[in-house]
């Protein structure tokens, strides 16, 4: 099991209710290949630096998760055959940006309450 | 500091010139790795705002001769801010970013 961390940007003129769905499915699509999910993120709808597909903002999320390194392929795939996915990387975490993400973790909760 | 043609001169009037050391007023303090002296042993791409320091206003990242991050490091930054460019986070040209 490797640890990676895969940050995707969503097409804006989705409905919230599309987003949230679309979400669910690439989080279902992980769980149903033995992903473990350690942690998820929604930045929101956020402005990009530079247009793409001619929109000028996105929604951005990030998934934190433990997979077999054989099934990221197959999971990269989902991102590249959705329309509404207009972005996406994935990279894997070692030793130093894993500590990084927990430290990470612990401020936007702490933001959060 | 004395004007750099009377310093050429020397005080002779000849052929040789510059035989004392010119005095050009250079940075005392010795530059730093910031990531080094601090700690950093990952520099995050999503943290777009922090990358910033690392670039010039069109959006290019700077040298280490500049910066004076170790190389190390310096191939981390690259890596980083080239990660931040693909998620749009920070753009690939730019004008005035600063």
């Amino acid at each position: 099991m490797n640890h990676y961390e895969t940050v995707f940007i969503l097409n804006p003129v989705l409905s919230d209710v599309q987003v949230k769905e679309t979400v669910q499915k690439f989080e279902d699509y992980l769980v149903s290949k033995g992903a473990k999910m350690i942690h998820k993120e929604d930045w929101g709808l956020k402005k990009l630096a530079y247009p793409i597909q001619k929109k000028k903002s996105g929604f951005y999320h990030l998934f934190e998760f433990n997979l077999e390194g054989v099934n990221l392929a197959a999971f990269e795939l989902e991102f590249r055959r959705d329309d509404s996915v207009m972005r996406y990387l994935t990279v894997r975490l070692d030793k130093h940006a894993a500590a990084w993400a927990e430290k990470r973790k612990e401020r936007v909760k702490s933001t959060k309450n | 500091m004395a004007s750099i043609d009377q310093q050429a001169k020397g005080g002779k009037q000849g052929d040789v010139r510059y035989l004392t050391p010119l005095d050009i007023d250079t940075k005392k303090e010795a530059k730093y790795c910031r990531f080094k002296k601090k700690g950093i042993k990952y520099i995050d791409y999503k943290d777009a705002d922090f990358l910033m320091y690392l670039v010039n206003e069109q959006g290019k990242i700077l040298p280490r001769r500049l910066t004076g991050t170790s190389l190390k490091y310096q191939r981390k930054v690259s890596i980083a801010i080239k990660r931040a460019r693909h998620l749009a986070l920070m753009p690939y040209v730019g004008d005035l970013l600063k």
